[in-house]
């Protein structure tokens, strides 16, 4: 039993190392960048202070942190809402087509993800090939604004996560027993019952998944406003990127990180503690608990 | 009383297979009718036509005179158990059992009572709190059941309900099944490929082979007159001998001609008549000349090691041990007599300590009465 742990610590040393040098380190610097002074030209003051911190309640920054929040939190609905019956009709495919299927929905990543991006923006682009064919069946009025606003981001982001949301679901789907659904029409639940007593708690891991896999890097992304975003669809991402570059303020950016990280612990404690209660049924249900017989 | 639950002319199609081949059947209330069949026979189809989760291509099922063939299967009055009891793993043993209730929009006081009357009538009331997977599987069987007779079914389908569990909690389930039947009444149907679970549970049954029935007819009826060699063979043991009919002198018996059991005998009019003809219940009617196959069950021959005493309607053949197996409560021979091997089973109804067993390779002689056997007829005579 020790000499097996003692293999074990050893074997995912260099894992552990890497999320320490990687993941541990950047995150305590950016932590303790916030709590610089910044003097011009972007070099760093000597000491410690709360100045890049108090510098959050700067009345420009609660709109964009809204929105950014708002954004991620749409994006992750919309990922939801197409994902779980997209994963369940892969998961009911023929298994010959279920892998063709799946290669289509993973088929995007072959491109870059910037050049995807930037398709976007031909495509939702004034003179794109979109709106004029939207205008064409009188979809869209000719002065309809299709980009460089909140609504072309969150297409964009739907777009780019979607994928990240279906692998996750279909992976719990697909280990899902779907006599489960019959036994409940049998019982008297309609289709839709069926589907939402019985399926969607059957899948729930995985869509606990889906929602930290879109919702985290969301609320991170800078690329997708960068682009087709205009100036008044900026998210945090934007913001960072701004006061590290132009603004060249390291305290300023590393405090907007800060809080961002602070913000995705949120949903990550709740699928944690969500986990946890699960593992803990499971782990009840292997006859550890005295007093199940057989 | 009387034809309750009907399935009229069921086909159905899968490709270019007929799964299930023009079916009609009639359930009394109140009756447990068991559907025997081997996997691939169709039973299963029927069963899922008849739950609504298959649209049967032609034909109707009643139920009460009402036509439910086109009715959705949340709507009709048939609850299943199922062959992997298809429990919800999220929700706990009481949530499982009072799932119909609830969906049913039943008030919350109500199913509490209902459930605990199920959990009572399976005996799994300290078991109400605990999930699906903290359970075993004859626990589970009984949530299943539960779960199924909450929502008090005209029909309840049991699909191969006891096929994953071991031997002894099978036959403690049959029990416990019947004890259920007797409390809360209802039609059962019951698909099994175990004819000992059939028989035992059925007041009657189908036995079913290619999406058609052979045979109908209550388990001793089945059993001891098969209609077909497939159903002969299916339900038990038996040995079947093809046998050409032949003219005989008496007015009770027929007689057979085998080439299969080489030097036959038969006892008549008070002498042993040597001739490869053997005797038979004039039970149905053949003529001279008609083929007929033999179901001669392996209890029914009689083994000995001297030739048997003369006896009115006997027959005889002489064979020699080949293989034998020792159950316990009985030894399970087979006997090369002729070009055949029969299977010869004896009941030890007791065991002397100075009797030494027949063993491998003694010569033996197995004799059996012309009504032990049951002719099913092949094919009649054209000339």
């Amino acid at each position: 039993m020790k000499t097996r742990q003692w293999i074990e610590s050893v074997l995912s040393l260099p894992s552990f190392g890497w999320l320490v040098l990687f993941f541990a380190v950047p995150t305590v610097l950016v932590f303790a960048l916030s709590f610089k002074s910044a003097e011009y030209g972007g070099t760093l003051g000597t000491g410690w202070t709360l100045e890049a911190w108090r510098h959050l309640a700067n009345p420009a920054y609660p709109p964009i942190i809204w929105r950014t929040v708002w954004l991620s939190l749409a994006c992750t609905a919309l990922c939801l809402l197409f994902g779980v019956p997209v994963a369940y009709w892969i998961a009911r495919l023929d298994p010959r087509w279920r892998h063709r299927v799946l290669l289509l929905v993973i088929l995007p990543f072959w491109t870059n993800f910037l050049i995807r991006i930037f398709a976007w923006r031909t495509l939702l682009h004034p003179d794109g090939h979109l709106k004029n064919l939207l205008v064409h069946f009188g979809w869209a009025e000719p002065n309809t604004q299709l980009l460089y606003n909140n609504g072309a981001i969150l297409l964009v982001l739907f777009y780019t996560y979607l994928p990240f949301a279906i692998l996750p679901i279909y992976a719990a789907a697909e280990k899902f027993d779907f006599t489960l659904l019959d036994a409940a029409r049998d019982l008297g639940a309609t289709k839709w019952e069926a589907f939402r007593k019985v399926f969607l708690p059957g899948v729930r891991i995985g869509m606990l998944t889906a929602v930290l896999i879109v919702f985290i890097p969301a609320l991170g992304s800078y690329a997708i406003p960068a682009v087709v975003g205009g100036p008044s669809s900026e998210m945090i991402g934007s913001k960072i990127v701004q006061r590290a570059t132009l603004d060249r303020n390291i305290p300023h950016a590393a405090a907007l990180g800060a809080f961002l990280t602070l913000v995705i612990f949120i949903p990550l404690g709740i699928a944690a503690f969500l986990r946890w209660r699960d593992r803990r049924v499971t782990r009840r249900s292997h006859g550890l608990t005295p007093g199940v017989t057989p | 009383m009387g034809a309750f639950i009907e399935l009229q002319n069921i086909t159905k199609r899968f490709g270019d297979a007929t799964v299930v081949d023009d079916i009609s059947l009639t359930l009394n209330k109140g009756e447990v009718f068991s559907l025997l069949g081997p996997s691939g026979s169709g039973k299963t189809t029927l069963l899922r036509i008849l739950a609504g989760f298959i649209a049967p291509d032609a034909g109707r099922v009643l139920v009460n005179g009402e036509d439910i063939t086109a009715m959705p299967p949340n709507q009709r009055p048939v609850n299943t158990v199922f062959q992997n009891y298809a429990l919800f793993p999220h929700l706990t043993i009481r949530e499982n059992i009072g799932f119909g209730l609830s969906v049913a929009k039943t008030p919350i006081d109500r199913v509490a009572e209902k459930v605990d009357e199920m959990l009572e009538l399976v005996q799994m009331q300290e078991h109400a709190h605990k999930r699906p997977a903290q359970i075993s599987g004859g626990q589970k069987q009984r949530v299943a059941i539960a779960r199924a007779l909450i929502n008090k079914p005209q029909l309840l389908l049991l699909d191969e309900p006891l096929a994953a569990l071991d031997l002894k909690l099978r036959q403690r389930l049959l029990i416990e099944l019947e004890k259920i039947h007797a409390e809360v009444g209802g039609t059962f149907l019951y698909v099994t490929h175990d004819q000992g679970e059939a028989m035992s549970l059925g007041d009657r049954i189908a036995v079913m082979h290619e999406g058609g029935f052979c045979q109908i007819g209550q388990p001793a009826e089945v059993y001891e007159a098969p209609q077909t060699r497939f159903v002969a063979e299916f339900v038990g043991d038996t040995n079947l001998i093809d046998a050409t009919c032949v003219e005989v002198e008496n007015e009770r018996n027929l007689g057979l001609s085998t080439t299969e059991l080489g030097h036959i005998e038969h006892d008549l009019d008070s002498s042993r008549r040597a001739g490869g003809v053997f005797l038979a219940n004039k039970a149905i009617n053949l003529q001279p000349g008609d083929k007929a196959v033999l179901s001669l069950r392996p209890e029914r021959l009689a083994l000995r090691r001297e030739p048997p005493p003369f006896a009115e309607e006997q027959n005889t053949v002489r064979g020699v041990i080949e293989d034998l197996s020792y159950q316990g409560s009985q030894t399970y021979y087979h006997v090369r007599v002729g070009e055949r091997l029969l299977a010869v089973s004896k009941q030890h109804r007791r065991f002397l300590p100075h009797y030494t067993p027949i063993s491998m390779h003694e010569d033996v002689w197995l004799s059996w009465f012309s009504n032990d056997g049951h002719l099913i007829i092949t094919s009649r005579d054209q000339s």
